[in-house]
């Protein structure tokens, strides 16, 4: 059993904010005990609530490297876990002629025509690691077979250089977008977290955090429209990401109040589809002001 | 809780989830045991996240937890809070209430949903002291009681002019949408504190079993509130593109052509009959077609304004869908649909009274809807088209019309009948369910759940 990172849930909420990223209750809760239990952590949640941002702060603040396996749709063996390197491997037979074959396939397999993708190379690393598995919802069904067995174990299989473990765990974290259920399997072996859009309070601090120059009383009005605009059955929701780039967008434009002219103008950055656009614009009574 | 009075509570708990439709495996119990015990007790927020993490496996169970985990971990036994600062009549109460909603302090709102159910939710004889064992059953805490004495909606205009801050149409919007969710909040606090207080008095089985409502996928469209209905919708969105998505990779892979015998023995003859270069089939960009009939009747009302929101959900992700309407006559609201797609909760209204539908009443006609379906637009069904129908198949005693059926499922690719009544009454009273049925295939659809599977499986790839 190795050292764990974190010596209370306090703590992670205490470095996590100083890698700049603030925490729920809920969210330090649970890399807490991810920590303490040694399981995978997966998040699920809408588009931009910070799950990629949270392995980002976690690598920072527990002074890790981050590995990142971006998942997507036809992704394999070899683009995740390794592949030989066959252009190098063909240069050494043809530079080495002379020589017997067994001495030949000896050479070819060996640790310098490895190509370690992102999960041999999160076992490998001696030092502590983050590994984030994002989107793993894009991957195929297939993908996931292997995951368990990584992630199980912690060790890979070459067939020519024997098995690998991992000499110091990864701290692994999965994301999803929910967009395709994962498998049962996968859900048991991790700690689940459905990370949500933050208390209005959460947000400010957040928003506070990341567009400094920003007035209070303006990020007041910010965070109370983008809970509005929740509430709001709209086809995609602004995200925290959003919310931020609507702080910075006012903070360019120099306003310092949010009016219907301000919000009309601006709304394109935190809504994106034109129907939510209309929507929002009508619940408002935005068209008051143009009509 | 000390000693094994912990394990005791953290199994019936799982036990309670478990009833819930939330399968909790003796591994995932250990692993939140295994949490307790690194995290302690101290903290409420903290056990409540520790144990979410460990046995929850998706977001819609979220609900039922959080409803289970107040009865199992209660914040305090007996009334909670101090007695001394609580209002003591309704016009009190009500006024801290305004103040409270306009502050949106939380803590404050829930500490005045118990003293709400402290005063007025009371029912039955209790005796002396108030509380103790649950030995008569007809006594308890009723939320519908205390929130009937207290009637938050009531106080929407005095919380809207106390958070009021500038005159314009735009800040009174914003502080409305507000003001209703907090009310909204307000009222769920109420009724959790009222299943608290009765689990405490009649065992927290009971409760649990009957008063935390069912996971969001499992509940009954044509049985759903308002609130239920409107968390329905919320799901409806991802889970289009869920289909969607799954959709378009099972396109993609059958893209990987399969060997065309004719044009490869074709081909083979130019080289004395050896197939050199084998001949891939072209594949067809086949073009899913889709054409809904929706009963539109009183009876499944839930119902079909729930699949008419997934109608709309999936036609932005497919280009060719046509939906008709039915009561007692067909109409085609292709065109409402797409219209309404900012208002999705006046869309039921909307083609009831724009659609032509009804002759007289209200009341389904299978076979005058089917037939003026199948002689009124007889292009809408080709070969192509897959036909979904939706509706509880009662007939009100007329002539289900069988023929009508048999001449649509002739013309089309095929026939889905989706039936959100329970498999056992298919067939009782007017329901010719099983006529139906024996000429197109029929599913059970009372959920979102069963809805997902069908829709997965029963659409054209």
């Amino acid at each position: 059993m190795q050292e764990p990172l974190f010596g209370s849930v306090d703590e992670v909420v205490e470095r996590l904010a100083g890698a700049g990223y603030l925490a729920s209750t809920a969210v330090a809760t649970t890399v807490f005990l991810a920590d303490r239990l040694g399981k995978p952590l997966l998040v699920e949640g809408p588009a931009g609530v910070g799950k990629t941002e949270l392995a980002r702060a976690l690598a920072g603040a527990t002074g890790s490297e981050l590995v990142r396996l971006q998942c997507y749709e036809g992704i394999d063996e070899a683009r995740a876990l390794y592949e030989w390197n066959h252009a190098k491997q063909l240069l050494r037979i043809t530079a080495g002629r002379e020589e017997g074959w067994k001495q030949a396939r000896d050479e070819v397999f060996s640790e310098e025509f490895l190509l370690p993708r992102p999960l041999l190379k999160a076992i490998r690393n001696p030092d502590p690691t983050v590994l984030l598995i994002d989107e793993t919802d894009k991957a195929d069904v297939e993908m996931e077979g292997l995951l368990l067995e990584v992630l199980g174990d912690f060790q890979v299989t070459v067939p020519e250089l024997g098995t690998i473990t991992a000499k110091r765990r990864p701290f692994v974290l999965l994301t999803s977008n929910a967009t395709r259920e994962l498998s049962e399997a996968l859900k048991r072996r991790c700690l689940f977290l459905h990370l949500d859009f933050p208390s209005p309070e959460l947000e400010r601090d957040i928003v506070t955090l990341k567009v400094p120059g920003l007035d209070a009383r303006l990020a007041d009005s910010v965070i109370r429209v983008v809970g509005a605009l929740r509430t709001m059955e709209l086809r995609k929701a602004p995200s925290i990401a959003e919310t931020v780039d609507w702080a910075r967008t006012l903070l360019a434009l120099g306003a310092d109040t949010l009016d219907e002219q301000v919000v009309e103008t601006s709304l394109g950055v935190i809504l994106k589809y034109r129907s939510d656009h209309s929507k929002a614009a009508a619940e408002l009574r935005l068209d008051t002001l143009l009509s | 809780m000390t000693g094994s009075a912990l394990p005791r509570r953290l199994v019936e708990f799982v036990g309670a989830l478990r009833d819930h439709g939330i399968p909790v495996g003796p591994g995932e119990t250990v692993d939140a045991a295994a949490a307790v015990a690194a995290l302690g007790l101290a903290d409420r927020e903290q056990l409540r996240a520790a144990l979410a993490a460990t046995v929850l496996r998706r977001a819609g169970q979220r609900a039922a937890f959080d409803a289970l985990f107040d009865l199992y971990f209660p914040v305090a036994v007996g009334a909670a809070g101090p007695a001394a600062d609580q209002p003591r009549d309704v016009t009190e109460l009500r006024d801290a209430l305004v103040a409270a909603l306009a502050a949106g302090d939380e803590d404050q709102l829930r500490a005045l949903a118990s003293g709400a159910i402290e005063q007025f939710g009371r029912y039955g004889s209790f005796g002396e002291g108030g509380s103790g064992g649950g030995a008569n059953g007809m006594r308890g805490w009723s939320a519908y009681q205390a929130l009937d004495r207290v009637r938050p909606e009531a106080l929407l205009n005095r919380v809207l002019a106390a958070i009021r801050t500038d005159e314009s149409a735009f800040g009174e919007a914003i502080a409305r949408t507000e003001a209703q969710s907090r009310i909204t909040r307000y009222r769920e606090a109420v009724q959790a504190e009222a299943r608290r207080r009765t689990a405490e008095l009649r065992g927290r089985e009971r409760i649990a079993r009957y008063a935390v409502p069912p996971q969001t996928d499992l509940v009954g469209f044509t049985t759903a509130s308002r609130a239920q209905l409107a968390e329905l919708r919320r799901t409806i969105q991802p889970l289009s593109r869920k289909l969607a998505t799954r959709l378009a990779s099972r396109r993609r892979r059958a893209r990987r052509g399969q060997i065309d015998l004719r044009r490869t023995l074709r081909r083979s003859l130019a080289t004395g009959g050896v197939p050199m270069r084998p001949a891939l089939r072209d594949r067809r960009p086949g073009r899913p077609e889709l054409v809904l009939l929706c009963d539109m009747s009183g009876s499944v009302a839930g119902f079909a304004q729930f699949t008419l929101l997934l109608v709309q959900a999936l036609s932005d992700q497919f280009s060719k869908i046509r939906s008709f309407a039915f009561v007692e006559l067909t109409d085609e609201i292709t065109g409402l649909i797409a219209a309404g797609s900012a208002d999705p909760e006046g869309l039921a209204r909307r083609i009831l009274t724009q659609a032509k539908l009804t002759r007289w009443g209200m009341s389904s006609d299978y076979g005058g809807s089917l037939a003026s379906f199948a002689d009124g637009w007889p292009d809408a069904v080709g070969p192509r088209t897959s036909v979904l129908i939706l509706g509880d198949g009662r007939t009100n005693g007329g002539d289900p019309n069988l023929d009508a059926v048999r001449r649509i499922a002739a013309r089309a690719k095929h026939v889905h009948w989706l039936n959100p009544e329970a498999r056992t009454s298919w067939g009782t009273g007017d329901s010719a369910a099983l006529e139906y049925a024996r000429v197109v295939p029929m599913h059970e659809c009372r959920n979102l759940r069963q809805l997902t599977r069908l829709v997965t499986e029963l659409l054209p790839g």
